[in-house]
């Protein structure tokens, strides 16, 4: 078990690329923190420099309270699981799981026992003399976090574990992860670029981009919380809608008409010095068709009306796209968010807002619809910074 | 059907012509080495008249026994230290960026071009002016110099194929450098360092050109250079048989090196070893 402290590391790599800059991250003991972020942000690196698999550059990574930049991978009794899982395929795996404990002489018994034990936990008992060659994907996994867990190290490091699994599969692979870290109650730094494994696994989620902390937080202040339009945009399935609008004196004109600010968002905005010009966000939960709004909770949100463009029936709930006519809000933040979702712009101008609705809403698609959302779960961006003007955390 | 038995016979035709034709001299040599002295010359593939003779004659005399245990000792330490450094460097250039690593590499191509006839002369110079002619480290040296190259190029294409990845889980398994090198990379490339030793091997084995420019007498001559100076058991005696029972007993050790480490050498010990 070990606490871990990173105090402004830095990671700039040969060729001058800076992977990695300033990153302050303080892990509690047997906390499970996540860093999450598009492909390429420096999650691996990041993982790596705990790990001893690269050198710091600058800063200081301490374990335990003590300074670990220049310990070699072995002294700092850490495992990980690999995204290829790197399983020796030379050995069976009894020997795979062995391997660590071997490598720490522990006597032939003991490590009879402890293979056995992990194998156990892991439904691993009859394949434990098999070749990894001949597992399945999901079995692999599961021998790369047997020979994690063997030999009870301080900490896991984990780097998109189940990203070469099918979809299914790694539902399934989720749920036991978060369960073994639970049991074994081991510090755990797990990387993914995908929100949702942040979101259900996490005690705690770090938000990178290019290199530097965008927020830390539990997944459900990061939900409600977002300090900038990046976090905002990343964190949510389907991710939250952006308008360009214009503020003035409390209101709010955009694509999906006039919006009078609720007292808690013009405050927060008022104090954030909102400029005129900002960036309107709206999680698509917050919208509900508007004939099923009581009429007492109607005046506390606004409604447009526009025609459904496409609608998806989930069964417990139905998610209707529009278009609205001007350009949705475009900056660096959301750019970058939109290529690591592999979407390309659309021609012609105008783009989609997703709304979630209840499943009894009658919408049907080609029709007008009056959608009412809620304005006081609008949240305000700034366009050139992309900081979150309705921060309040 | 039908199709699929013409293209058989089609294929079974041209295999048997590839091996008769590759096999035909060897096979001749095997064939002359068991005949009597009246009889072969008689131009039959199958000998008439069946005799180990030969095989008794050469084995009778240091004329063949020396030679061979230098062949078998100066290929065989030729053969392992080339592999050994070979191994080392391969695994840096693989893995490592270090300054000079692209000079490394277009030496050790320089040397595998450079003809080697041109070197005797210098080399005998060398060699006699540092009282290495006609010893085993005078074959030795310059077999490892021309084996290097060779066995960098392949062993090093074998590292490349090694997963990266497990080597760092071997080092985040406790793994010092030296095990981790020793315990998962060196048994994964198992199959690469035997099909390098045996090329090493059968380079050094098959030398002609420096066994017989660097040796003088019986101290470091090996088996291809003393086959040229064999006389038979009187001089006048032609000598045809027991060379030929000499070269089926050089080619033999070859044969059975590589068919007895042919699975290891073909056995795709790597697969498995990430996602796939
Ligand atoms: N060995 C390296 N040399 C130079 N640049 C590297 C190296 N490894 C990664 N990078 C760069 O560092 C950045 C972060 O990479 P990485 O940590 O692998 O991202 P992630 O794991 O989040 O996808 C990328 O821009 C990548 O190109
Ligand atoms: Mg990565």
């Amino acid at each position: 078990m070990a606490e871990i402290v990173l105090d402004k590391v830095t990671k700039r790599y040969p060729d001058g690329a800076l992977a990695v800059s300033d990153m302050d991250i303080e892990i509690a003991d047997g906390e499970f923190v996540i860093l999450v972020g598009p492909s390429g942000c420096g999650k691996s690196t990041a993982l790596n420099m705990i790990a001893g698999l690269e050198d710091i550059s600058s800063g200081e990574l301490r374990i335990d309270g003590q300074r670990a930049n220049e310990k070699a991978p072995k002294d700092r009794d850490i495992a990980m699981v690999f995204q290829s899982y790197a399983l020796y395929p030379h050995m069976s795996v009894r020997e795979n799981m062995a391997f660590p404990l071997r490598l720490a002489k522990v006597d032939d018994a003991t490590v009879k026992q402890k293979v056995e034990e992990a194998a156990e936990i892991l439904d691993l008992t009859q394949h434990l003399d098999r070749r990894p060659s001949n597992l399945s994907g999901g079995q692999r996994q599961r021998v790369a976090m047997g020979r994690a867990i063997v030999r009870s190290p301080k900490a896991f490091l984990m780097d998109e574990p189940l990203s070469n699994l099918d979809a299914k599969l790694r539902g399934q692979m989720r749920t036991s992860v978060s369960k073994l870290q639970k049991q074994l109650g081991t510090t755990t730094v797990y990387v993914t670029h995908d929100q949702t494994e942040a979101m259900t696994l996490g005690d705690r989620v770090v938000v990178l981009r290019g290199g530097i902390v965008q927020q830390i937080g539990s997944p459900q202040f990061l939900y409600d919380h977002p300090a900038n339009l990046f976090v905002a945009g990343f964190i949510g399935s389907p991710s939250m809608n952006f308008v360009p609008a214009t503020l003035e004196e409390g209101v709010l004109k955009s694509p999906l008409g006039t919006i009078t600010l609720t007292d808690r968002v013009r405050r927060l905005a008022e104090a954030a010095d909102a400029p005129r010009e900002v960036v309107a966000g709206i999680r698509p939960e917050h919208f509900e068709d508007a004939a099923l709004v009581e009429e007492t909770h109607r005046a506390s949100g606004a409604t447009f009306t526009a025609p459904v463009d496409v609608l998806e029936s989930m069964g417990a709930e139905k998610y209707a796209y529009f278009t609205v006519e001007e350009e949705l809000a475009t900056t660096a933040e959301l750019q970058e968010l939109a290529a690591d979702a592999g979407a390309t712009d659309v021609p012609g101008g105008g783009s989609t807002i997703v709304t979630r609705l209840s499943a009894s809403s009658e919408a049907r698609e080609g029709q007008q619809l009056q959608v009412w959302f809620d304005a006081d779960r609008i949240q305000l961006f700034d366009p050139s910074s992309g900081r979150n003007l309705t921060y309040s955390g | 059907m039908a199709v699929t038995t013409g293209r058989k016979a089609r294929w079974a035709l041209i295999d048997v012509v590839v091996v008769v034709y590759a096999l035909f001299p060897v096979l001749w040599i095997a064939s002359l080495s068991f005949k009597t002295k009246e009889t072969l010359a008689d131009g039959n593939f199958i000998p008439r008249e069946w005799t180990l003779q030969n095989y008794a004659d050469i084995f009778a005399t240091n004329e063949f026994i020396r030679p061979l245990i230098n062949s078998l000792g100066i290929a065989t330490i030729a053969t392992l230290i080339a592999v050994v450094l070979g191994m080392m460097a391969a695994y840096a250039i693989a893995r490592l960026d270090f300054p000079g690593k692209k000079a490394l590499i277009g030496v050790s191509l320089l040397i595998a071009m450079f003809p080697q006839i041109s070197l005797v002369t210098p080399l005998f110079n060398i060699e006699s002016a540092l009282g290495l002619f006609d010893t085993w480290p005078g074959l030795i040296l310059p077999y490892i110099t021309f084996a290097l190259p060779l066995a960098i190029y392949t062993l090093s294409a074998f590292f490349r194929e090694i997963p990266w990845e497990l080597e760092k889980a071997a080092k985040m398994d406790g793994a010092t450098p030296g095990q981790a090198f020793w315990r998962v990379i060196a048994p994964l490339a198992a199959p690469g360092v035997f099909t390098t030793a045996i090329l090493v091997f059968i380079f050094c084995w098959n030398d002609f050109v420096f066994a017989i420019s660097l040796t003088s007498t019986e101290a470091s001559r090996t088996v291809p250079a003393a086959l040229s100076f064999f006389t038979g058991t009187s001089q006048f005696e032609d000598p045809t048989g027991t060379i030929s029972a000499a070269a089926v007993v050089i080619t033999v050790p070859i044969v059975l090196f590589v068919l007895f480490f042919q699975r290891r050498i073909v056995a795709g010990l790597t697969s498995g070893a990430v996602k796939g």
